[in-house]
């Protein structure tokens, strides 16, 4: 019996180990990006502010915006409905890789959930690199939902 | 007033717990009966107090009273009055209100229905209740209090998010910590446990009623909450795989295989030292997902609080009563006398196997979860880990406990016969492969694991339904006979067959939404025709609307399926103005179980609005099966023989199986 629970514990633990070889993705902004040479292809997340001006709707619900993290920016192209709570010079985060050209596409946008709040990652990220403005940090005391479920995700995958 | 009187029995209830804590461990100590029932007393009066102070926070909630910070910032003098009350536990300080005052009402039942505990068990059982209850309090008082006010009081609030702005918000977070705080009632057991030295059967028989209860309500939470996020976040997902998720997964996961151990402690007297074990995980799991969600320090998309006094704070609670428990469990569980052998092939050996993988799937979903953050402690990198790694590693770990499921009831006690059973369930194989070559044929060329997915639901389902046919002798005996004998059976087995039933329900619905589930999406103009599934959706065109505290753009669209027309249906979206907000309201149309999902998007220039649609087959089965569970559940709570505080089992179960 002891030696079957040590088969499913070794089953178990080769698949955390090869899921996690497989599946996680890196968080990056465009900073990063233009450092490291992440390849074409390559998922990844990207986060910063939706640069002001930027948007643009193509047709078929095509859209394109750029990602700034006040250093660098990056194209974004995305097909489908943005979350309710995408606006320019907020915070975004997207999810998808590079194609050739060096534009990200990305398939999954997920935007912060109220007018003040910042995700965490871009928020850090911005603070490092100095680019942190202190209005973005004014958070509406004490809106922590319970323990709602994905309530906040305002994001779309397709 | 009412604030300063709600704060003040808080910090009443702090000081009733304090001497809960101390003074019932003395009088055990002591071995006096009076001191030892001072716990009772200062339970129940601890609870008039929670409540009273939960009360008060509710009145300020409804009566608009914007001079109490909590108030004004998650509130609104316009919000309908269901709002205001759920509201109330919709924001941090109230949620953690909420959750002390359920942990004072669990222990308060056993101060009232714990008279058949041996004196010093109950002692010490409300004793450790008291210890979480004055962390709790604590931790309210000193960084949460809710009963704050504003010196200079503004005359409108700052409204609640309007995400929760819905009947969800009433339901899932009470239910769900209904079941996380029920769970302290088998951890305070299991310490009380280590602190006699002393653990037998009919530990295990106090210990089962309220770790079911703990379970139900949680089944019925997490499942509330997946559908609350289908239709409220308009994009038809029902689970993300997100830490706050998870966090209520995991001590569903572990408190699924305390149920389990604890029926082989009770009827076999054997896994004593591994049921203590999980009740300590499963509640610390539940303490862990408090802190997950409280202390934000999740990236996670849905953690808004983030105050780091807060995190630490919850963070000392996590690392005492996880770390004490566990210390006292290092120290201790030698002196439990361990309990009788069993062979492998066996009622109790089948059980070995459901905790093991059920833990080890549980153990998947906690590295899955906490690995982004302690990658980000270690060395900066941010990851997330999403779908991708659940589904690789909790798929496979999930399909052998269901191929097992319907064996473990067949199998009887200390040695069962597994060809025996595998014969009882040929029957249920024949009805799952059957199923799979249907499928399999009406999709031709589709998906290849579905239908296989789809066969092994089938066979969960149609082997629990063999076995209650096997125990009446369906088809053997006459009509009235079978009748007679269906009824004879003890609830918990008609439970049981519910719970098990349920799980291949719930993977039914999961696999036919997640695999056959078509969408559309585009912008539409007025007079526009959507194709979907067999359904026509046309848009009509689209009128506003002023709620009670927004506004709202309704879409109106005729549905009509074959040329036939059906029930229009009317997505909306809302805008409120208090917060600069708008929420997406799917409409929803119910064919058998499966759903059409309409929500909107952005309004372009031009009038044509973007629109998702989504045809969901199945999908009501996701939710059927959690409730077909907690159903299953409730029936096996109210069987005599487990019924909270029943003095004696009325006969052992073994006899009474023995003799069919």
């Amino acid at each position: 019996m002891i030696g079957g629970a040590g088969v499913v514990l070794a089953i178990a633990a080769a698949l955390v180990l090869s899921a996690l070889r497989d599946s996680i993705v890196f968080f990056s902004t465009p900073q990063m990006v233009a450092e490291q040479h992440i390849a074409a292809g390559k998922r990844f997340r990207l986060g910063g502010v939706v640069e002001p001006g930027s948007l643009q709707r193509g047709a078929d619900l095509a859209v394109a915006f750029k990602v700034s993290d006040g250093s660098n920016t990056l194209p974004v192209a995305y097909k489908g409905i943005l979350p309710d709570l995408f606006r320019e010079g907020q915070g975004v985060i997207a999810e998808g890789a590079l194609d050739a050209a060096g534009v990200f596409k990305a398939d999954t946008v997920l935007a912060k959930h109220d007018e003040t709040y910042m995700p965490k990652d871009v928020a850090d990220a911005l603070k490092k690199q100095g680019h942190w403005k202190d209005d973005y940090d004014k958070k509406p005391g004490g809106q922590a939902a319970s323990a709602q479920p994905a309530v906040a995700k305002q994001g779309l995958t397709q | 007033m009412i604030a300063e009187a709600g704060h003040y029995a808080l910090v009443l209830a702090l000081g009733l717990a304090l001497i809960q804590a101390t003074v019932p461990i003395l009088g055990a100590w002591l071995r006096d009966g009076a001191l030892m029932n001072v716990a009772r007393s200062t339970a129940l009066a601890q609870l008039a107090f929670a409540a009273a102070s939960f009360a008060a926070l509710v009145w300020l909630h409804v009566s608009s009273d914007f001079s109490v910070v909590n108030v004004f910032e998650n509130s609104h003098s316009m919000k309908p009055l269901l709002y205001k009350i759920t509201g109330v536990w919709g924001n941090h300080e109230g949620s953690m209100l909420l959750w002390v005052s359920i942990l004072a009402l669990f222990g308060g039942l056993v101060a009232a229905f714990g008279n058949n505990l041996p004196l010093s068990l109950r002692a010490h059982v409300l004793a450790v209740q008291a210890w979480i209850a004055s962390a709790f309090y604590l931790f309210i008082l000193l960084t949460s209090n809710p009963f704050l006010r504003i010196a200079d009081p503004p005359i409108e609030g700052r409204d609640l998010n309007p995400v929760l702005q819905d009947i969800g918000l009433a339901i899932h977070p009470p239910m769900l910590y209904l079941g996380y705080v029920g769970f302290s009632i088998s951890f305070s057991f299991a310490v009380a446990a280590l602190i006699e030295g002393r653990v037998d059967a009919a530990w295990a028989r106090w210990v089962r009623p309220w770790t079911l209860m703990a379970w139900v309500f949680l089944t019925l939470g997490i499942a509330m909450g997946s559908y609350w996020a289908y239709y409220e976040l308009g994009w038809g997902g029902w689970w993300f795989w997100d830490p706050v998720e998870n966090a209520s997964l995991m001590p569903w996961l572990a408190g699924t295989a305390l149920l389990h151990s604890a029926v082989v402690m009770e009827k076999r007297n054997a896994l004593k030292v591994w049921t203590i074990l999980l009740s300590i995980l499963t509640f610390s799991l539940s303490l862990l997902g408090t802190f997950l969600v409280r202390s934000g320090v999740l990236t996670s998309v849905h953690a808004f609080a983030t105050d780091p006094t807060r995190g630490v704070f919850i963070l000392l609670i996590l690392c005492v009563f996880i770390g004490g428990s566990l210390t006292l469990f290092a120290w201790r569980a030698s002196a439990l006398k361990q309990g009788g052998l069993f062979a492998p092939i066996s009622r109790e050996g089948a059980l070995v196997l459901n905790n093991l993988f059920l833990t080890t799937a549980c153990a998947t979903v906690f590295v899955g979860t906490l690995y982004p953050l302690a990658l980000e402690v270690l060395t900066g990198d941010k990851i997330s880990v999403g779908a991708p790694f659940f589904n690789l590693t909790f798929g496979p770990l999930f399909v052998p406990l269901l191929l097992a499921v319907p064996f473990g009831p067949l199998l009887a006690w200390k040695r069962g016969d597994l060809a025996g059973a595998a014969q009882r369930l040929i029957a249920a194989g024949v009805t799952a492969l059957l199923a799979v070559a249907m499928v399999a044929a009406w999709t031709r060329g589709g998906a290849v694991l579905a239908p296989l997915a789809i066969g092994l639901a089938v066979f969960v389902i149609a082997g629990a339904v063999a076995d209650l046919a096997e125990r009446i002798g369906l088809f053997r005996n006459r009509f009235a006979v079978t009748l007679r004998r269906a009824f004879g059976l003890p609830r918990s087995t008609w439970g049981t067959m519910f719970a098990h039933a349920g799980v291949g329900v719930a993977l039914i619905g999961i696999v036919c939404e997640t695999t056959w589930n078509s969408e559309y999406i585009a912008s539409m103009k007025e007079g526009d025709v959507a194709r979907i599934a067999g359904y026509a959706l046309k848009l009509e065109g689209a009128t506003q609307r002023q709620g009670p505290n927004f506004r709202e753009q309704i879409a109106r669209f005729a549905v009509s399926r074959g040329g036939k027309a059906l029930d229009p249906m009317t997505p909306s979206k809302r805008s409120f103005s208090t917060r600069g907000m708008s929420t997406t309201e799917a409409a929803l149309q119910t064919h058998g179980v499966s759903q059409l999902y309409v929500s909107l998007g952005e309004t372009a220039a031009d009038g044509t609005i973007a629109v998702r649609i989504y045809h969901k087959p199945l999908v009501l089965l996701i939710w059927f099966g959690p409730l077909l569970m907690a159903f299953g559940g409730l029936l096996s709570l109210s069987d005599r023989r487990l019924r909270v505080g029943a003095p004696k089992p009325a006969k052992p179960s073994r006899a009474m199986q023995a003799a069919e």
